[in-house]
């Protein structure tokens, strides 16, 4: 990068912000191939754990059958189906994504440095946004119980952990980033490197 | 007849002392002195064997599946009979998987398991086994373990040379053990000479496993006992064992026991099939059942066929050929080579060996001392290869390792004889407890057996286990033949009397096992696809419940407005689709069974309600922490009631 020739370099300051910027956007593309979060459940009589994925426009699992085999664990004690079609966020979402997606590919035309700033922390807006949804939807999953739930443990919480490892009754329950959760998580610094590099004498 | 029993205890006695001196009856156990036994066959909790092995049930009908070494128990297959437990031969679904041309036949005797094989090793597709008493054969899916396909034989009384397959399991084949009128008439018993025929049948089996009569070969009236097809060099042809060629009906222990040598028929297939297609056979009229299992609709059908092809020696020279072989051989062994053919003289304490190469040879020089019916029998000096001298007495079956060793069963001085391919000298022995029949090493009557362990499966029990009163379960034995001494690592009891089996290295057939069938593709006609879609339907005195199953409970589980005289069909969908999840279904005074419902699978149980009242219904599967709570109820009212059908689940209710 150090280069001795002032032409070149003037050119490589142009030319690397708006890949950066690019790449950004194309990270987030990710997310509409690969699952951007897993939960997973660990028991003895589950020897593979039952893993549940959460994408930006659905839910899967490990099998075809997983959501329904996590439903029928669920109602036991009340917790509520967990029905992807309901979910209005896997609606919206992916059209935020489509947003974010357009506005790399423009800031990249215009190739203005504050932009590039903007992007990183609007997508951090956006992340911490989504993440404190998804903790609502836990809370609620885990509190909100039908009192006519056939098993009743009192004070017990079933509410997933947000990111890490956690006891549930006779479950462990891990819940971490899935591939594309961290390539769009990459995409933030990728946009400040954009910003860095256009500032950069 | 006590003096004949008395006679051969006291020979057991005379030769146990004269030849086997080194074999200490005194010691009871068999010597399991050695300390590395037990970690031999210990195979931790959680971790799986190392070999699948599959034994025939004999007289249950079934196949029972074990670990090897461990010797667990791992499932029992019902095949010919029916099992109750499962539901199999009771429910509507399978009924029709035991029916034959004399109606529905709930039982059989099972004997001889074979293993499908792809270029003479073991594949881990399928296993086929013979009914021996209302000739059969079945095929076992082994991605289900489930019975897919049962054929009836015609022309046979009873199918015990089967089902050895070939080495590309292009036909498996099915000699019967009882020769009977051809056709079956009403003659007189002593008319066996005239009238009597043998009839051996080759089935063709297609790629997807499907099982169909390509020839019968028509025989003398001898007793066709076992089988073994060549491999190798030698594939092309199928040997099978013969006794009672005195052509006896009555006392046969004594009276067919007369000839110093009875025969071993060779049989060459593929001239078998040049014959088919140049039209020498004739087709004859039969009524054989042909059932098969679906399994998206998991319904069986059965199917009467109506026609055979068969073939006569007569016409077809060069098709048969009879190798003289002492004395009332009982199995006849291939070596993984395709070149020796061991016949195994039960009443001999000898092995006679043939030489395929020899045998062709011996064709070519027609070197024959006389014709039987058109079918030369060859020298005996001019096909056999070697004997294995004294090496015991009453040898049934011969399996190989991989190294060129043989193992033979000896009945009557109970122990397994270790011997070598073509030096014909006994290397080891090793005693059984007690009277061994069959033995099977994995692989060992494949081209590549994969040696490792050898079971005795041994008729006779008596105090190995605790006492169970006097019928007790037979008993296995597990050795250790990786190095030049056998070794007796273990014993275990298995089902039913386990004539011969099959072992498989479990990577063979583990990867490929189901865990449970997807609901989207169930094509039974009665399924329900969902709750919503349960519901019950009258169609005059019969009623349909389309019912479902979930963790934990049936839709619906409350019916009222069915009548005495009804037949109601519960055709009950499991909706799970996790592993290991069946629900059951258990009626109050249903005369047939309960139902086991696999995870995506549709089953119907017929009840015919007799009295009126309320009568419960349950799952007999515990199936979760709610499952006792998994019941229901249904209302019976008096014939002409006028009581509406409706039915309940929760706080939905319907009526029709
Ligand atoms: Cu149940």
């Amino acid at each position: 990068m150090q280069s001795d020739n002032v032409g070149k370099s003037m050119e490589m300051k142009n030319i690397i912000p708006r890949i950066l910027m690019l790449m950004s956007g194309l990270l987030l593309v990710s997310l509409f191939f690969f699952p951007m979060w897993n939960i997973t459940l660990y028991a003895p009589q589950y020897p593979g754990g039952v893993a549940m994925y959460i994408w930006i426009n659905k839910i899967s699992g490990d099998t075809p059958a997983t959501l329904q085999n996590i439903n029928i664990l669920n109602h036991y004690v009340g917790m509520k189906y967990i029905v992807p079609e309901s979910i209005p966020e896997l609606k919206y979402f992916p059209y935020i994504i489509y947003g974010m997606i357009a506005l790399a590919v423009l800031f990249s035309i215009i190739n203005i440095r504050p932009l590039y700033l903007f992007w990183g922390l609007l997508m951090i807006a956006l992340a911490v946004a989504g993440l404190y949804d998804f903790y609502l939807w836990e809370y609620d999953y885990g509190h909100n119980l039908d009192p006519k739930a056939p098993i009743k443990i009192p004070e017990a919480s079933f509410q997933p952990p947000l990111i890490g490892k956690k006891h549930i009754v006779n479950f462990i329950a891990t819940s971490y980033p899935a591939l594309s959760g961290y390539l769009a998580g990459l995409s933030i610094p990728v946009a400040f490197a954009a910003w860095w590099f256009k500032g950069k004498k | 007849m006590n003096s004949f029993s008395s006679y051969s205890s006291l020979l057991i006695v005379l030769l146990s002392a004269a030849l086997f001196s080194c074999s200490n009856p005194g010691v009871k156990t068999g010597g399991v002195l050695d300390m590395d036994n037990p970690s031999k066959v210990y195979v931790a909790p959680g971790e799986h064997d190392e070999f699948y092995a599959f034994m025939s049930g004999g007289f249950s009908g079934q196949i029972g599946v074990h670990g090897l070494p461990s010797g667990r128990l791992l499932r029992i297959i019902p095949v010919f009979s029916v099992d109750a437990e499962k539901g199999y031969g009771f429910n509507e679904e399978t009924k029709p998987m035991l029916n034959t041309s004399f109606g529905f036949v709930p039982w059989d005797d099972s004997h001889h398991p074979e293993l499908s094989q792809t270029n003479g090793e073991t594949d881990g597709r399928w296993i086929f086994i013979n009914g021996n008493n209302t000739p059969r054969v079945a095929r076992i899916d082994l991605t289900t373990f489930e019975t897919a396909e049962i054929l009836e034989i015609p022309n046979s009384g009873g199918n015990h040379s089967s089902p050895f397959t070939t080495e590309n399991t292009e036909y498996i084949v099915a000699g019967t053990r009882f020769s009977v009128p051809y056709p079956q008439k009403d003659v007189a018993i002593s008319s066996y000479e005239e009238n009597f025929k043998g009839m051996l049948t080759f089935i063709k089996v297609g790629d997807e496993g499907e099982m169909d009569i390509a020839f019968q070969i028509l025989l003398p009236a001898f007793d066709y006992d076992l089988a073994h097809s060549g491999k190798g060099k030698s594939h092309g042809w199928t040997f099978f064992t013969t006794y009672n060629t005195e052509q006896k009906t009555t006392l046969l222990e004594v009276n067919a026991s007369q000839n110093d040598k009875d025969f071993i028929a060779a049989i060459n297939w593929k001239k078998a099939e040049e014959y088919i297609s140049q039209g020498k056979f004739k087709e004859v009229p039969a009524n054989y059942a042909h059932n098969v299992y679906d399994e998206k609709s998991h319904t069986a059908t059965s199917t009467m066929k109506k026609s055979v092809k068969v073939l006569t020696p007569e016409d077809c020279p060069g098709l048969v050929y009879f190798l003289p072989t002492p004395k009332s051989p009982h199995g006849v062994d291939v070596d993984p080579t395709g070149e020796y053919i061991v016949g195994n003289g039960k009443l001999s304490a000898d092995l006679t060996i043939h030489s395929f190469s020899k045998m062709l040879t011996a064709i070519e020089n027609e070197s024959f001392e006389k014709e039987i019916a058109g079918i030369p029998v060859i020298k005996f000096e001019e096909v056999v290869a070697g004997v294995v001298k004294d090496a015991g007495l009453g040898p049934l079956h011969t399996e190989f390792d991989a190294k060129g060793n043989a193992y033979t069963s000896f009945f009557i001085t109970s122990e397994v004889v270790k011997w070598n391919v073509g030096t014909w000298e006994v290397l080891d022995r090793a005693s059984t407890f007690y009277s061994v029949g069959h033995i099977m090493i994995p692989g060992g009557d494949s081209k590549k057996p994969q040696g490792k362990y050898l079971v005795a499966l041994n008729k006779i029990t008596k105090d190995r286990y605790l006492p169970t009163g006097p019928e007790l379960c037979h008993s296995a034995q597990l050795y250790d033949i990786s190095g030049d001494k056998m070794k007796l690592l273990l014993d275990f009891p298995t089902q039913g009397e386990p004539h011969y089996a099959q072992g498989i290295s479990a990577d063979r057939i583990k990867p490929n096992s189901k865990k449970f069938y997807p609901i989207e593709e169930n094509e039974h006609p009665f399924r329900t696809m969902g709750e919503k879609e349960s519901r019950v339907e009258r169609e005059g005195n019969n009623v349909h419940v389309y019912m479902t199953t979930i963790r934990s409970h049936f839709a619906p589980d409350n019916i009222e407005g069915v009548k005495v005289g009804d037949k109601v069909y519960f055709h009950v969908t499991n909706l799970e689709q996790d592993w290991d999840v069946p629900h059951g279904f258990a009626m109050m005074g249903a005369n047939n069974a309960e139902l086991l419902i696999m995870p995506g699978q549709t089953e119907t149980l017929l009840w015919e309600p007799k009295f009126e009242g309320v009568y419960p219904f349950y799952c007999s599967d515990f199936c979760s922490a709610l499952h006792q709570e998994m019941q229901g109820y249904i209302r019976v009212s008096p014939k002409g009631s006028s009581v509406p059908l409706l039915w309940r689940l929760g706080e939905d209710e319907f009526e029709s």
